[in-house]
This record gives structure tokens, sequence and C-alpha cells, in this order.
């Protein structure tokens, strides 16, 4: 018998406060090589600076965030990219002044995990996010639905092995939604782990069957996507307390 | 590469081949003088977006290590410049902790501690060392030829760097910084290491400038090596022609250092009018600079 591996990810009690408000309060969950896990919860439930947290952002107050068995404590940002961690944001952040290709070409020269093949190429990654005929120009000429592919090109350039995915699905039509629903599922069939953020559940519901539920900072349920639909917790948060029953 | 040879190495060539048909020299050294002082400011603001009002606290330094070195090292004028360019690296390094400040805060924390700089240069008590408010004279190495010669190499040599800064991956990637700092460091860039040399680039390239103005002027005293307006005749030339491209500060010099030339000793009173319009309205109507009005064309400006 050869014992269970670590997990890729291990979130432990984690804490973050602004000033005495505790944005998150003693979360943990943890997450697999290819292994999809949703997070759900209604605005300022937590779900944003659990992702800030993980990926370095903020320090955290208190807990801690294993990454491939080791503490991540106060690790820099571009530190964890170098270690496999990335991510996409809420709106998308792109070098507004530089061409696509070099938003992601930095991503490859700087981020590249130690370790990652060189197996994808630029132009790959940029055919595969339909970028390629927008390779020259500048970020800033986008429409934020290609903001948000260039977002996910330039996490995917560091060949990361856990990806925090923060709301991609608002903004993008029902065609988009789908390829953008294959291309996530494909990554974690490829062993990438994803955290996803996600408030539409029927995007959610392509990528996965596991899901948290938080509150206020609190996981308040674990399971099934059609479990939490159930949970009376869960509905009232969302729905208000004359729905649960 | 290509913007160097394009832009860059014409302008050295001009400013090499005027002195044949022109002969106020000290004019021209002093449009070379700027060209270099905008690029150095260049380098800090255009791809970091962190605007030094203090940036002729690098200038004074220099200007003072040149002096320093001539007078109690009797230094050559080749290693005085180089001991030049080392003080305002240090200075730079002592104001490292600046940088996390930012916006107006930096500026004016830049510009304070320029002020500092200069009292201490300028006090009575350090007469012995830097002849305090008295100023100095560097007679023995007077050498006005050779010195603009220096300044066109130092000229050539911001050209090449501003050029690889545009194109270059260290470039790129402070630029990406200056963008957006938290997807940078996401996309692995070390952001503040990143920034902190582009400081020490910038205030070297301010410090060959003070050591090579000490040199070819050689005579002068602390305000003249800290004057203000060197802060804000490279800010204004800079952004008025555009940051962060090779051609945008060396069109605010010619045009605005020109006009200054021009009208400004002649009619004072004229040139501050147009001046002062011309500022207000390059805020008002194209705060990127004359650049941006090619850029927003779509036409890549060098």
């Amino acid at each position: 018998m050869s014992p269970e591996p670590p997990p890729l990810l291990a979130v432990d009690r984690l804490v973050k406060r602004f000033g005495g408000f505790r944005a998150l309060d003693g979360v943990s969950f943890s997450l697999k090589a290819g292994e999809v896990l949703g997070l759900v919860g209604p605005n300022g439930s937590g779900k944003t600076t659990c992702i800030n947290t993980i990926s370095g952002l903020y320090p955290p107050d208190g807990g801690a965030v294993r990454f491939a068995g080791e503490r991540l404590g106060g690790l820099a940002p571009h530190r964890r990219a170098r270690l496999g961690i990335n991510r996409t944001f809420q709106s998308p952040r792109p070098f507004a002044s530089l061409t696509v290709r070099q938003n992601v070409a930095l991503a490859a020269a700087y981020g590249r995990r130690h370790g990652a093949g060189g197996t994808v190429s630029l132009a790959a990654l940029l055919a595969m996010l339909e970028l390629d005929h927008l390779a020259d120009r500048r970020a800033e000429d986008l429409n934020s639905a290609q903001q948000k592919q260039l977002d996910l090109a330039r996490a995917l350039a560091t060949g990361p092995r856990l990806l925090l995915v923060d709301e991609l699905a608002a903004g993008l039509n029902p065609a988009e939604l789908t390829r953008m629903a294959e291309r996530l599922a494909a990554l974690a069939r490829d062993g990438m782990a994803l955290l996803v953020v996600e408030h539409l559940l029927s995007f959610l519901d392509r990528l996965t069957d596991r899901v948290i539920v938080m509150n206020a900072g609190r996981e308040i349920f674990e399971g099934t996507l059609a479990a939490a639909t159930r949970e009376p917790e869960v509905v009232r948060v969302f729905l208000g307390s004359d729905h649960a029953g | 590469m290509r913007d160097f040879l394009a832009v860059g190495l014409p302008v050295v060539v001009i400013f090499a081949l005027l002195p044949l048909i022109y002969a106020n020299q000290l004019l021209l050294f002093n449009f070379v003088l700027f060209l270099i002082l905008a690029q150095g400011l260049n380098a800090i603001y255009g791809f970091t977006g962190y605007l030094p009002f203090g940036y002729v606290g690098f200038f004074g330094a220099g200007a003072y290590g040149f002096a320093l070195a001539v007078m109690h090292l009797a230094a050559p004028p080749g290693l005085a410049l180089a001991l030049a360019g080392l003080a305002a690296i240090v200075l730079a390094m002592i104001l490292t902790p600046l940088l996390r400040l930012s916006g107006a805060y930096f500026a004016i924390a830049n510009l304070a501690a320029a002020q500092a700089v200069y009292q201490v240069i300028a006090n009575p008590a350090l007469q012995e060392i830097t002849k305090g408010p008295y100023g100095v004279s560097l007679a023995s190495v007077f050498a006005p030829r050779l010195s603009y010669g220096a300044a066109l190499l130092i000229l050539a040599g911001v050209f090449a760097l501003v050029a690889w800064l545009r194109h270059g991956r260290f470039g790129l990637a402070l630029q990406a910084g200056r963008d957006d700092p938290v997807s940078a460091a996401m996309a692995g860039i070390p952001v503040v290491s990143a920034r902190i040399i582009a400081w020490l680039i910038s205030a070297l390239i301010a410090g060959l400038a003070g050591g090579v103005f000490a040199w070819h002027i050689s005579v002068f005293y602390p305000e003249t090596a800290f004057d203000l307006s060197f802060s804000i005749f490279a800010i204004v030339f800079t952004l008025f022609g555009g940051a962060a491209t090779l051609t945008g500060p060396i069109a605010g010099v010619l045009l605005l250092y020109g006009l200054y030339n021009l009208i400004g000793i002649s009619v004072p009173q004229y040139f501050q009018l147009i001046y002062g319009a011309l500022i207000v309205g390059l805020v008002l109507f194209l705060p990127r600079g004359l650049a941006s009005l090619l850029q927003r064309r779509g036409i890549d400006v060098p």
C-alpha cells in the first residue's frame, strides 16, 4: 500500500482580516491535481479574498496555505507564479500598453515554472484562446471578453499546476461560454488543478460536481452542486430566509 | 537597435557636426545635456510611472562627484566622470525607500531629498570639502571640446539604453509593472526589484550628465548644479514629446528648448506666456505628449 500523496493545494483554517472585518474566517479545503473545485457564495462572502490570499497578494492573518506539501507563508506573488500557481482576475488586468503577444511572452519569460515543459508554444496558446489574429494589437484595444481570454493566456503561459479562476464567465456570450468551459475541462484532464469562483452555476456545473459554498468568510457547505441547491442553509444565504424550507 | 540606428544615432551625428558650422558651443552643449537628462527622466518616468521632481538631486550629486574627484583626488576627467555616476547611484540607493511611495507623495519626497542634498553641499561648515556656497573652479581640467565629445558619447549610450528598454525583455517587464503591478507580479515579474534597477539607471544617467556639465563649464555654484529648472525642464520636455518613446523626449528638447533660446532670452515676458500656455494645453489635451497624436492613429512611434 503506497500512502496517499499530499494534495496539491491544502488551505488550512485560513484567516484574513481587513481592520475588524474577517473576510476569511477559518476556511479549509484541499485540491488534488486534475481536480476542479467550485467556490460559490453571495457577494462579499470571501471568494475573491480567498484567491488573493492563495496567490500571495494578501498575507494571511492566520492559518496556512500549503502547495505541493510546502507551506507558502509570506512568499511573494511572482515567486508563487514560478512555483506553478497562477490566476485570472475578475476584471481583466492586461498590460494595457503592450501588445497581446508581449503580454503573453513576458509571462512565459518571467513566470515559467521550473520543470514546466515547453510543449505549448506561444503561437499555439494564442490560437487556443482565439487571440492569434490580435497578437500585434495593444491589449487596451481589446474588448472585455478578449481581455479575459488574454488574462487566461497569460496565466497559462507560466505553465501553472494550480489555476485560480475568478469569474471568468461573466460577460461571455453562450458560444464563448461553451468553448471556455471545454477549455478549462481539458486543462483539468491534463492534470491541472482548478479553483473556480463563479456566479454562473450552469457554467460551473459543466466543470465540476464538487463545490464549496461560502458565506461571511466561512464555508457553509461542501458537496455536489445539486446537493447544495437542496441545502436549506445555502438557499437561505442566496435567497433570504423566506425561501428556506 | 533599429530605433537607435533610425533615431538616436542621426541625432548624435548631427550634434557632432554642428560645431563645424555653428560657433555657440555652450548652447549646443546645453542641448546635448538636456537630451541626456530628458532620456534619463524617461527611463524612470516613462517605463515605471514614477515622476521624480527631485531629479536634479542626481545631477547635482554628479556635478559635485566630478568636482570632488578632481579637487581632492586629482582624478583625470574620465575617472572623475565615472565617480560622478557612482555618486548619483549611491544617492539613489539611499533614496530607494522613496519608491514605496507613489504619485504626488513620491514626487514631493524626492524633491525634498534633492533640497536636502543641496543644503549639505552648500553648507559653509563643509567649505574644506565642497567649498560650500562659494562654488568650485576646475580650471585644471577645462577642455570644452573634449567635454562636448564626452557628452555626445554619453548621449549615444543613453539613446541605446532607452531603445533597449523599449524592446528588450527587461524594459517590457518594467512597462508591464507600470501598467499593472499586480498582474505583472502574477506573470512572474519581480516588480519591485525591476523598478529599483530602473531607478538606479535613471540616477546614473543624471549623474553622468552632472559630471560632464561640471567638466564643461568648470566654474559653478551649488545653486547652479541643484537648480530646480533642470528637473522641471527634463520633465516638461519628456512629457511634451511623449514618455516611453525614444523620439518623444528628443522632439520635446529640440522644440521647447529651441523655443526657449529663440525667444526666452530676448523677450522673456512673451516666452513665459507661450510656455505657460503650451504646458496647460499639453496637460489638458495631450497628456501623453506629441507622440500620442501618432499613436492614436495606430502608428508606432520609435
